[in-house]
C-alpha cells in the first residue's frame, strides 16, 4: 500500500462506512477502511431484525441487504477497501500493525478512526453459574448461525435477558424451528420498551421477571436450567442457553494499546467530534457506548467523519474539558468537551446511561449553573439524550447531576 | 480410529485414561518399543482433571521431602525441558513469586527456603518485598514478603499431553475413544470389555485419574484408594492484563492445598484459581458467580490493576484427590497392572516423571517389550504460546476465523484432519483457541459449527426440524 492514507477507518459497520463515505464526499483522499472480515458491514450481515436504512438511504432493508448496500457506497465513493485485514494494534503516532493472510505490516495515516462497534458480554463475562456445555451462546452468535450458515445452535432455549435484542432473538428461534422455553430476566422489570416485552406473552412463552438463574446443566450439550423466582426453584428443561444483551464496546485495541478507556463506558473517551485522547485517534459507533441502532450508527460515523475532514483541514488545539458525572449514571458520550473553539461539532447531544432503574432529576451543570433539568424515571440501557447547551465550550467545569425523588 | 482388525491384536499395554498422564504413559511405552492402545470414555483427551489445571511447570520446591511426588516432579521437570523444543512446546520462563501477606505467613517464608534446598531447588532465594515489589511493580503493597523461585514455569497444558499421545500413535499406538472400560479379567492377558469392544493386551497401566478407583474395582482388584474429588474454579483476565503479571504469584501454602495462584497463561492471559472444595460427585464441576467474584477480589487483592480488568473466560475442574496427599501408586506384577493413582495438581509436571515410573515398574513383570523403533519420528505440534510466531503470521495462512485469539482456518482445518482430531468441541478450543477469547464466540461460533459439522460427538448445530 506504500504510502501513508489520509485516514484510516478500522470496521466497516454503518459507522465505520458512513464515516470514510463522508470523508470522501469532504475531499479527503486516500480513505483506507479496514475490514477483519471477508465481507464489509459488520453485525448487520447479520441482522434479521428491524428494517435498516430508510433515514440513510430512503429505502429498508433487511440487515444483509444493508450490508451490501453499505459496501456499494464505500466503492462507489473511492473509498479504498481492504477486506481480510486484522489490526493487531493501535500505536500512538497513527500507526497501525496490520495483519492479512500472514503478512503483518504497518499503516500509517494523518488519523486514525476506530469504528469496531459492539458485542453481547459472554456467559463467562457475566459469571453466570453451571456446567459449561454446548448450546450457550450469545444472540451475535445465533443470528449468524442462521444468517450466514443455515445453521441452528438449538431447538428449546431458555432465552436470558430482556432487552429488544432479546425480543429479536425469540424472532429469531421461531422463524428458524426453534421454540424458546422462558425468557429470564434477573432484573423484576423488562428492559425493553412494550410493545416487545409483550411478546413472550403472545406467544404462551413463560418470562420470568426478577429470576435468579442458579444453574445450567448438561454434560455434553445444555439439559436443564435451575432458577429461583419468587421464591421457588424451578428446573426448566431446555437444549441452549441464548445469552443477550448487555453489549459492550469492542475497545479492546485500545485496551491493549495502553490508551485506556472511559470509566462506565469501556469505551475510548471522545470529545463532541469523537476525537480521542490522542488527538490523532478518533471513534464512532458502538464502540462508544453499546448499544445503539445500526441507523444511529451510521448518522454518528458520518458526523464524526465529517468533523476528521475538518480537524485535517483546521487541526484545532486539545484542550478538553472533562464531563463529570457519578454512579447511577453509567456513562456519557462523549465524555470530554473541546474548549475553546466555538465552531459547531460533530455531536449536538450528550448521550447519557443509567446504571439502575431511578426516579429522580437530572440536571446539567455548567460552571456549577444548572443549564437543563428533567425529572422523570431511567432505566437502565436506555438512551437519555441532553442537548449541548450554548456556552458549553467556554465552560471550565461540566458535570451531570442526578437527584433521586 | 481402532481398526477392526485391533480386536483380534493383543497390545503390549493398555493404558486407561487419556489424561496428561495417560498421554505421558502412551508416549513413554511406545518409545520403549510397546504396541500401545489408549482406552478413554470421553470422546477426547483430558477430558476430566487435565482439562483444568494452572498450567505450571513445578520444580517441586515445595514438595514432600524425599516423597515418590517429589522425585517424580524433578523427573518429569528434567524430562519437559528436555523435549519441549523438539515438540515445538512453550516454556515460558516466568519464574514464580511465594508472597507472603501477613507476619504468619512471612515467618513461614524461611522453612520454604529450607525445604527448598532439602528438595535440591538450590536457587530458591528470599527477597523481601521491596525487592519483589520491584520486579512486580503491580503487586499490592501490603506485601509483606517474598521469596523468589526462578525455575517455576509456565506452559501450554493441553499442547504438552497432546505431544506426548501424538509421539505415541506415530509409533503405531492406537487410541479408543467413547471406550469407558466395563469389566477386565487377567488370565495370563488382559481381557478388557469396553463401551467401544474388547481389547486385549499383555498389561495395563490405569491412569484414569477421577476414576482411578472405579477402574480399579472394574480391573477385579480391590482399590487401595478412594477418589475424593477436589473442585478448583478459576477465573481468566483480558489479555491486557498481562502486563501486571509477569511471574507466577504463588501463596504460602498451606497443609492441604497450594493455595490460591495468579500467573500467567502461554496464551497471554492471567489466572486465578483454582479453590479447593470437596464434593462427592465425580461428573460436575460447576462454577458458582460468589465464588469467582471472591477469587476476582483475591486478584485484586495481590495485584490491585485487575480490579477493573474484564473477564475472558471462568472455568473449574475435579482434583483426584484421595484420603492421602500422596501419590497412590500400586504396582501388581502378577497380574501386570499399575495404578497411578491420586495424582493431583503436580500431574502436569509430573507425568513425564510418572510415564518413567511405569515403564520402571513394568520391566519387574518379567515381560519383554519388542525392541524399541529405531527411528523416533519427529512429531512437531502447532505453536498456540503468544511469546513465539503463531500461525497467523505465517505467509499464506489465509483468513483468521477467531480474531479475539488470531486462529486461522487454516490451523482449525489442521487439527480437524490431525492424527488426534479433536473428539468434542472443547478438545478443538484447546487445540487451536478457537473460541476461548474475549468474546467466547460471538464472533465464531457460528463459523465454528459450520466447520466442524460432521467431525464432533456433540455438534454445535443441531439437525434441521424434522430432519
Amino acid at each position: 500500500m506504500g504510502d501513508a492514507a489520509d485516514v484510516i477507518v478500522v470496521g466497516s459497520g454503518p459507522a465505520g462506512v458512513a464515516a470514510a463515505v463522508e470523508l470522501r464526499r469532504n475531499g479527503v483522499e486516500r480513505v483506507v477502511l479496514l475490514e477483519r472480515e471477508a465481507d464489509l458491514g459488520g453485525a448487520t450481515r447479520h441482522c434479521s431484525h428491524s428494517p435498516f436504512g430508510m433515514r440513510e438511504f430512503g429505502r429498508v432493508y433487511s440487515g444483509p441487504a444493508y450490508a451490501r448496500r453499505l459496501a456499494a457506497e464505500a466503492v462507489r465513493h473511492g473509498v479504498t477497501i481492504r477486506a481480510g485485514y486484522s489490526v493487531v494494534s493501535l500505536h500512538e503516532d497513527a500507526r497501525l500493525t496490520v495483519a492479512c493472510n500472514g503478512v503483518v505490516s504497518e499503516l500509517e495515516a494523518k488519523r486514525i478512526i476506530v469504528a469496531t462497534g459492539a458485542r453481547e458480554a459472554s456467559r463467562a463475562a457475566r459469571l453466570l453459574p453451571g456446567d459449561r456445555p454446548v448450546g450457550v451462546l450469545s444472540t451475535g452468535a445465533l443470528q449468524s448461525y442462521v444468517a450466514l450458515h443455515g445453521l441452528m445452535p438449538f431447538r428449546r432455549p431458555v432465552i436470558l435477558g430482556s432487552e429488544l435484542v432479546t425480543f429479536s432473538a425469540v424472532l429469531t428461534c421461531l422463524r428458524h424451528g426453534a421454540r424458546p422455553v422462558a425468557v429470564v430476566e434477573t432484573l423484576p422489570y423488562a428492559l425493553a420498551r412494550a410493545p416487545a416485552s409483550w411478546f413472550p406473552g403472545l406467544l404462551g412463552i413463560p418470562f420470568f421477571r426478577g429470576a435468579e438463574l442458579l444453574d445450567i446443566q448438561g454434560r455434553a450439550r445444555v439439559e436443564n436450567i435451575r432458577i429461583s423466582h419468587g421464591g421457588n426453584l424451578r428446573d426448566i428443561a431446555c437444549d441452549g442457553v441464548l445469552v443477550t444483551g448487555r453489549f459492550l464496546p469492542e475497545a479492546s485495541l485500545f485496551l491493549n494499546s495502553g490508551m485506556g478507556l472511559a470509566q462506565g463506558a469501556q469505551a475510548p473517551a471522545i470529545d463532541q467530534d469523537g476525537r480521542c485522547a490522542n488527538p490523532l485517534y478518533f471513534a464512532c459507533g458502538n464502540v462508544l457506548r453499546a448499544v445503539e441502532t445500526g441507523g444511529w450508527a451510521f448518522r454518528e460515523g458520518r458526523a464524526i467523519g465529517a468533523a476528521v475532514a475538518r480537524d485535517l483541514a483546521h487541526p484545532v488545539a486539545v484542550q478538553r474539558v472533562a464531563v463529570e458525572f457519578a454512579p447511577p449514571i453509567k456513562l456519557v458520550v462523549p465524555g470530554y468537551v473541546r474548549a475553546g473553539d466555538a465552531t459547531t461539532g460533530a455531536l449536538g447531544e450528550f448521550q447519557l446511561r443509567f446504571t439502575a432503574r431511578v426516579r429522580g432529576e437530572l440536571s446539567l451543570e455548567l460552571d456549577g449553573v444548572p443549564v437543563w433539568a428533567r425529572r422523570r424515571e431511567f432505566l437502565p440501557e436506555r438512551r437519555v439524550l441532553v442537548p449541548m447547551p450554548a456556552g458549553l465550550q467556554a465552560a471550565q467545569r461540566i458535570s451531570f447531576c442526578f437527584r433521586e425523588g | 480410529m481402532l481398526g477392526r482388525t485391533c480386536a483380534e491384536d493383543v497390545f503390549d499395554v493398555a493404558v486407561i485414561g487419556g489424561g496428561v498422564v495417560g498421554c505421558a504413559v502412551m508416549r513413554r511405552f511406545a518409545l520403549a518399543g510397546a504396541k500401545a492402545v489408549l482406552i478413554e470414555a470421553a470422546p477426547d483427551i483430558l477430558a476430566g482433571a487435565s482439562k483444568a489445571n494452572s498450567a505450571i511447570l513445578h520444580t517441586g520446591f515445595d514438595a514432600p521431602p524425599g516423597s515418590l511426588e517429589w522425585q517424580l516432579m524433578q523427573a518429569g521437570y528434567r524430562e519437559y525441558l528436555d523435549i519441549h523444543a523438539a515438540y515445538n512446546l512453550p516454556l515460558l520462563q516466568t519464574g514464580a513469586l511465594v508472597c507472603a501477606w501477613n507476619e504468619d505467613e512471612a515467618a513461614r517464608l524461611e522453612g520454604i527456603v529450607a525445604q527448598a534446598r532439602l528438595n535440591n531447588v538450590a536457587d530458591v532465594r528470599p527477597l523481601g518485598a521491596g525487592v519483589a515489589r520491584a520486579l512486580v511493580p503491580g503487586l499490592s503493597p501490603r506485601l509483606v514478603d517474598a521469596v523468589e523461585v526462578p525455575g517455576e514455569y509456565v506452559i501450554d497444558p493441553w499442547s504438552a499431553p497432546l505431544a506426548y499421545l501424538n509421539q505415541a500413535v506415530a509409533l503405531g499406538a492406537k487410541l479408543l475413544f467413547n471406550a469407558e472400560l466395563l469389566a477386565g479379567q487377567f488370565d495370563g492377558t488382559w481381557q478388557l470389555q469396553t463401551k467401544a469392544g474388547a481389547v486385549r493386551a499383555a498389561a495395563v497401566v490405569n491412569t484414569a485419574g477421577l476414576y482411578g478407583d472405579v477402574v480399579d474395582a472394574r480391573l477385579g482388584f480391590t482399590p487401595e484408594f478412594t477418589i475424593k474429588p477436589r473442585k478448583g474454579q478459576f477465573v481468566v483476565f483480558d489479555k491486557a492484563t498481562a502486563r501486571h503479571v509477569p511471574c507466577i504469584i504463588l501463596p504460602v501454602p498451606s497443609e492441604t492445598t497450594k493455595g490460591i495462584v495468579l500467573c500467567p497463561t502461554a496464551f497471554g492471559n492471567v489466572l486465578v484459581g483454582p479453590t479447593a472444595e470437596e464434593q462427592e460427585d465425580r461428573t460436575r464441576a460447576t462454577v458458582e458467580a460468589e465464588t469467582l467474584t471472591a477469587l476476582i477480589r483475591r486478584a485484586a487483592e495481590i495485584v490491585p490493576a485487575l480490579a477493573e480488568m474484564p473477564v475472558t473466560a471462568v472455568y473449574a475442574g475435579l482434583r483426584p484427590a484421595t484420603e492421602t496427599k500422596a501419590y497412590r501408586v500400586a504396582s501388581r506384577p502378577e497380574q501386570r497392572a499399575i495404578t497411578l493413582g491420586g495424582v493431583r495438581s503436580t500431574g502436569l509436571t509430573a507425568a513425564l516423571g510418572l510415564a518413567g515410573h511405569a515403564l520402571s515398574l513394568h520391566a519387574q513383570f518379567g515381560t519383554a517389550l519388542p525392541a524399541a523403533p529405531p527411528v523416533v519420528p519427529p512429531v512437531r505440534l502447532p505453536n498456540l504460546a503468544e511469546s513465539r510466531p503463531r500461525d497467523w503470521q505465517q505467509q499464506g495462512c489465509g483468513e483468521i476465523v477467531c480474531h479475539c485469539e488470531m486462529v486461522t482456518r487454516r490451523e482449525i482445518e489442521a487439527a480437524l484432519a490431525s492424527a488426534v482430531p479433536p473428539g468434542d468441541f472443547g478438545g478443538l478450543k484447546r487445540r487451536t483457541r478457537a473460541g476461548l477469547g474475549r468474546c467466547q464466540g460471538f464472533y465464531c461460533n457460528a463459523r465454528l459449527a459450520a466447520m466442524t459439522q460432521g467431525r464432533l460427538r456433540t455438534p454445535l448445530a443441531v439437525p434441521a426440524e424434522g430432519g
